[in-house]
């Protein structure tokens, strides 16, 4: 094991060079619906249990369920409505069950990155050969059903490996959702050299986070979705930020939370100078316009010893 | 490290569910459900009567609410035993002060240990589901099915000789199931069975034994899950009801019929510092003309005529 994951280097927020995104915004606003399948009885990872309970945990199973029956198609109402497009962090799995749902992102020109098979397949103990031939499984899985070349990657159950970056690289990928050490897209040190960022996906405004682990109240996290935005938004007129805000059909579908969030989402398109976009079109930008200046200028501030 | 070969197979990665127990279906491609008398929003109180034993055993998991100290856990034990004495006689005032219908969930052992209070509740001819032996026996993935049987058919027995009632509705303890306990219900009885929270309405389960209907009594929306797990005031409970009936309410209007499923625990809303925010979400909900408030068996029977 390593003491820090290789990833990138320290890379000081203050006086970097300046990010611009299309048109002048400030903000690119990305969502991320995530659109999973969970088994009710996968095989076994013997480094992390699927669930608490024995088979059939019908509460966290259900729980689940409720996002594919109901939720997202809720979602996908209100997200037409403020015109913002999902970027689906994708159980590749669910193209074979509910091609359905698949279908109606796909008219609605959403774009699919992989989240693994299923979000019961955890990525530990796996060695390199199988998690390159998982990785290479969901992306073929998104392009035979969808017709994307998939660009962005957030692993199964957030469960990764060392080497997880450099395989997805090498399958094609550019982007990451997978770090949170910054509110701009980073470059991401991967072994073949290719350019790989790090797209900013808040664990933080991720609706699981707030609703099930911190358990906070759903009116509380629409506050907390516009005081995010109101400070990024404030400081990309200096410097181009990304906010991005990770959904649950099973979570901020339910009818208690939906209309809170849906006042925050107004709320944020209702700005001029946010770019509403989605995670391969930041990463694309900003591998275009502004990879090349990030690199140099990490390597001016001198790389960590 | 490296995986059995077999973590790289997915023996159900195709059409549907990974299980034969219902259908596959989004909410938005079924039929739209209208009400009797025209209603666009069914709503269900289900008012939970349990009992915790003091002696719990926990296995192989406790019952949320249960036993938490070193025994004898009197803290607990009397909480609980407050919503059966004090709570449930302050719900059902409130329940009848804005005329809504509530179905009653009973531990069987409760039943059999409070009969003035089962009386009581049969004499206002509300309907009574049974809830499980008692809230220490859960049905659980890997238990005997002999020994599941004879706790299912033990509870209902008791639970129908003393209330009077045909009971035909059911909620495990803790929501929890095997795999065998949708059959066991239909071999007894069972018409509906509420322990699957993945829907916002009614829907068919297949059983060896025969269909069972899913009556989904939302989690999300439960006293006990957002004032006792979430830890979240009474204010913001009744702000989320409220607000979750309006969605409901308004999603009704264009897309057909709606549930509103509200799991009330009177040791939790019955007490004094909580009544108030039953009494005024139940006052909110029953301003609207729309609302059908109905018992459980009833609103399941309306479904299924809807079909």
């Amino acid at each position: 094991m390593k003491e820090d994951p290789g990833l990138y280097d320290y890379w000081p927020y203050e006086n970097r060079p300046e990010i611009t995104w299309p048109n002048g915004a400030r903000v690119a606003f990305w969502v991320a619906p995530n659109i999973e399948f969970y088994e009710l009885d996968p095989a076994v990872n013997p480094h992390r249990k699927a669930w608490p309970k024995p088979v059939p945990d019908v509460s966290g199973y259900a729980t689940r369920d409720y996002g594919n029956r109901v939720g997202h198609m809720r979602l996908m109402r209100l997200l037409d409505k403020y015109g913002v497009r999902g970027s689906i962090s994708l159980s590749t799995a669910l193209c074979e069950h509910h091609p359905e749902i698949i279908a109606m992102c796909k008219e609605r020109d959403w774009e699919f990155f992989s989240h693994g098979i299923y979000n019961t397949r955890y990525t530990y103990g796996m060695d390199e050969a199988q998690e390159k031939a998982m990785i290479e499984d969901a992306v073929e899985t998104i392009l035979k059903h969808t017709g994307q070349k998939c660009a962005g990657y957030l692993a199964p159950a957030l469960t990764h490996t060392e080497v997880t970056m450099d395989l997805f690289a090498e399958a094609g990928g550019i982007y990451t959702c997978d770090l949170f050490h910054d509110d701009q897209p980073t470059p991401v040190q991967v072994r073949s050299g290719s350019k790989f960022v790090s797209v900013p996906y808040s664990l933080e405004m991720n609706d699981t986070i707030v609703y099930v682990v911190n358990r906070i109240e759903p009116r509380r996290y629409g506050d907390m979705i516009k005081a995010n935005f109101d400070r990024l938004y404030a400081e990309g007129a200096d410097n181009g930020v990304v906010m991005c805000i990770p959904l649950h059909g099973y979570q901020v579908s339910h009818p208690h939370r939906l209309r809170a969030f849906e006042e925050a989402l107004e709320y944020i398109t209702g700005h001029p100078d946010v770019w509403v976009t989605t995670g391969r079109e930041i990463a694309e930008y900003y591998i275009d316009h502004h990879y090349d200046a990030a690199v140099a200028d990490i390597a001016a501030k001198g790389r960590q010893s | 490290m490296t995986l059995e070969k077999s973590y790289f197979e997915y023996p159900h990665r195709s059409y549907g569910m990974d299980h034969d127990y219902y259908d596959w279906s989004m909410l938005v491609d079924r039929k739209p459900v209208e009400w009797p008398g025209g209603k666009q929003l069914a709503l269900w109180v289900n008012v939970a009567l349990q009992f915790f034993p003091l002696n719990q055993r926990g296995k192989p998991f406790p019952p949320p609410g249960g036993m938490s100290t070193a025994y004898p856990d009197l803290r607990h034990f009397t909480l609980r035993e407050y919503g059966n004495r004090v709570g449930v006689f302050r719900v059902l005032s409130a329940l009848d002060q804005f005329k809504v219908k509530g179905s009653f969930a009973i531990s069987s052992r409760l039943a059999e240990r409070y009969p003035y209070l089962v009386r009581r509740i049969v004499d206002r001819g509300d309907e009574i589901l049974c809830h499980g032996w008692n809230m220490d026996t859960p049905h659980y993935g890997g238990q005997d099915k002999q020994e599941e049987a004879e706790i299912i058919a033990r509870s209902l027995k008791v639970l129908r000789d003393v209330t009077g009632q045909r009971v035909t509705g059911w909620i495990s303890p803790g929501k929890s199931q095997s795999l065998h306990t949708p059959e066991l219900l239909v071999s007894n009885g069972i018409n509906y069975m509420c322990d699957w929270v993945n829907d916002d309405m009614p829907f068919q389960f297949r059983t060896p034994a025969g269909d069972i209907t899913a009556m989904p009594l939302s989690t999300e929306l439960e006293d006990r899950f957002i004032i006792l797990n979430n830890l979240h005031s009474e204010t913001e409970y009744a702000d989320q009801i409220i607000d979750a009936f309006d969605y409901l309410y308004a999603e009704a209007a264009e897309q057909g019929g709606r549930l509103l499923a509200l799991n009330v625990h009177p040791w939790m809303l019955g007490q004094p510092h909580r009544i108030g925010k039953l009494e005024l979400v139940l006052q909110h909900v029953m301003s609207h003309q729309g609302v059908w408030s109905a018992a459980a068996g009833d609103i399941r029977a309306a479904w299924l005529d809807a079909q």
